[in-house]
């Protein structure tokens, strides 16, 4: 039977993410779809601003930060600067679904070769729990305090399904890691991502339904329970676009 | 390559890819659009040319940041409402200590304002532009073949002091057709990039401006203004005429020194002695050099392109030893030099 090891491609360096929450998780997927690839000693990781703006100080691979929402642009210009070399940006919902729409869209519709893991919680993490483009209607946050209301503010943006629509992209899909069978078909769902821009396909998008225990103000079981029973429903998880 | 014939925007873009710059990203706007087009159909050709028309100003500067980091020499350029988008990354260029070029060919503002030549972007150039404590190189071109010259140099001076820098150069300058040589100048060999994210095999590079300990970031700050006093010891650039026995100075620079330079001229047919002090770098800008220049004048006119921005430069460099007045145009208007002419006439009757 083969050991359980620590991924070679995360540091040692300590993880601020709060208990619970699922970037551990993902962190962990990219970092063993990575290395199960080979190309963990030579890619790029292009940061976001958010939770895991600091994601550079875990994944042991050049890292390079980006303003607000433009991991894509600043991806670009890495990639066209090393084609080889694999580039991929971890955002949030914040950075990629809201400031950074313009880059989002453009980059799937250059089709840029590179990979973005977009992790959406429905919520801003790092500033305390405001309302994201992604978060529920009816749900509650520091600046939805009685409920994202449709009248308000209308319901949430699907990222996977909007850049699906466009001609770029080779490879998008809707992934969950809110149970085991999940976690174990994101990682297909990402280890697919990195492969189309091994055999330069162009771009991949992964949406990860992810937790944020925290801010949503319950407990890591009740918030996996919650993807569950809340997310599933308004983010359906499936392949929304892959080129043959 | 022989003298030719050549409109400003072009020459700035050929210029850059003969100081090794294959790598652009732009936005159109006027009055640079020769600039964004000539980069399009030279680079493209280019085997190892990158070219892309970004989807907007800020998508553009993002996308230069990921170049200058991945190690390239990388230009981008706009103009007024353009650069004010651009601040946001200019900003972490300069925390992220990334070497850029940035081109800013001005047209009349605020907000929209106008497509005709100005100077009016010379506070935003001269004061970092966007947000935090940092500073940009600025050089100011007065003719086609400086501005050949001085995108060349800002390309050496972004990777020597790991800064990006600014060409910053008026609509007309960006406009104009006059002849220019462009030689083979790229050093970028000199400057080895061991700091850059290249994916290499177990490189762990980290470019980042974020500094959440407070003391780390007060350190980060202080190195950067380490760098911003070497840069004012040694790269103060600016040129005098005329000046040795002048009684008024003028400050111009850019196209407004050249029309100085008739008014100052025909001045002097009148037997008023006038001479010219033109900064050729806007930051680090000449204080102690402007101050020396102007010791046995009477007094200092300053000739703009704007309602005034650089003036406050000068009266800085004077430190109220001088009488300082001011003639300019703004909006897209082009001072004449009659008028800078009854500017002269009007400081030499002062006392």
């Amino acid at each position: 039977m083969p050991n359980f090891n620590k991924t070679k491609m995360i540091t040692d360096v300590t993880m601020h993410y709060c208990p619970g929450c699922t970037h551990g998780i993902i962190h962990r997927l990219v970092a063993e779809v990575l290395e199960e690839l080979n190309i963990n000693d030579n890619a790029i990781l292009v940061a976001p601003v958010g939770c895991s703006v600091i994601a550079y100080n875990y994944f042991k691979c050049d890292g390079i930060e980006a303003a607000h929402g433009r991991a894509p642009a600043v991806a670009t210009g890495v990639k066209r600067v090393h084609p080889n070399k694999v580039v991929f940006t971890y955002q949030g919902d914040g950075d990629l679904a809201s400031i950074g729409m313009a880059e989002t869209v453009h980059v799937a519709s250059r089709n840029e070769n590179v990979t973005t893991i977009f992790v959406n919680n429905a919520i801003y993490g790092m500033t305390g729990g405001q309302m994201a483009p992604t978060t529920l209607v009816g749900q509650v946050t520091t600046t939805s305090p009685y409920g994202r209301a449709s009248k308000n503010e209308s319901g949430p943006i699907h990222i996977a399904e909007m850049i699906s629509t466009i001609q770029g992209p080779a490879y998008v899909a809707r992934v969950s890691v809110h149970d085991v069978p999940n976690i174990k078909k994101a990682k297909e769902a990402i280890k697919k991502a990195f492969q189309y821009q091994l055999d330069g396909k162009g771009y991949s998008l992964v949406e990860v339904l992810s937790t944020c225990p925290t801010n949503w103000g319950m407990s890591p079981v009740d918030a996996l329970k919650w993807v569950k029973d809340n997310m599933l429903n308004v983010f359906p998880l499936g392949v929304y676009k892959e080129e043959k | 390559m022989e003298k030719k014939l050549m409109k400003g925007n072009v020459a700035i873009a050929e210029a850059a890819i003969h100081a090794g710059c294959k790598c652009f990203f732009g936005y159109p706007i006027t009055p640079q659009n020769e600039l964004i087009e000539h980069m399009s159909k030279r680079l493209l050709k280019l085997e190892d040319g990158v070219f892309v028309q970004s989807e907007s100003e800020v998508a553009a500067i993002n996308m230069v940041f990921g170049a200058a980091g991945a190690g390239a020499r990388v230009m981008t350029s706009s103009s007024g409402p353009g650069l004010s988008l651009k601040q946001e990354g200019i900003s972490f260029l300069a925390g992220a200590e990334l070497p850029a070029v940035i081109v800013n060919v001005m047209r009349g503002g605020p907000g929209l304002g106008g497509i005709q030549p100005a100077q009016s972007d010379y506070f935003q150039a001269t004061r970092g532009g966007g947000h935090g404590d940092y500073y940009t190189m600025v050089y100011a071109p007065a003719n086609v073949q400086e501005a050949v010259d001085l995108v060349q140099k800002a390309f050496d001076k972004a990777d020597e002091y790991r800064n990006p820098v600014i060409i910053l150069a008026d609509g007309v300058i960006g406009q104009m057709m006059e002849p220019a040589e462009i030689k083979d100048n790229d050093n970028s060999a000199n400057y080895k990039k061991d700091w850059a994210v290249t994916g290499k095999e177990g490189s762990h590079n980290i470019l980042r401006s974020l500094y959440l300990d407070p003391h780390e970031l007060n350190i980060h700050n202080k190195n950067l203004t380490k760098k911003y006093e070497k840069i004012e010891a040694n790269e103060i650039m600016f040129e005098t005429a005329f000046i040795d026995d002048a009684d008024i100075m003028i400050v111009a620079y850019g196209t407004t020194s050249r029309i100085a330079r008739s008014a100052i001229r025909e001045a002097r047919e009148k037997g008023i002695k006038v001479g010219l002090f033109r900064p050729i770098t806007l930051w680090p800008f000449p204080l102690k050099e402007l101050k020396e220049a102007a010791k046995n004048t009477k007094n200092v006119v300053v000739a703009e392109m704007s309602s005034g921005q650089m003036i406050y430069d000068v009266k800085l460099a004077l430190e109220g030893s001088k009488p300082v007045s001011f003639v300019g145009e703004a909006g897209g208007i082009i001072p004449t030099t009659k008028q800078i002419l009854e500017a002269i006439e009007l400081a030499s009757k002062e006392e």
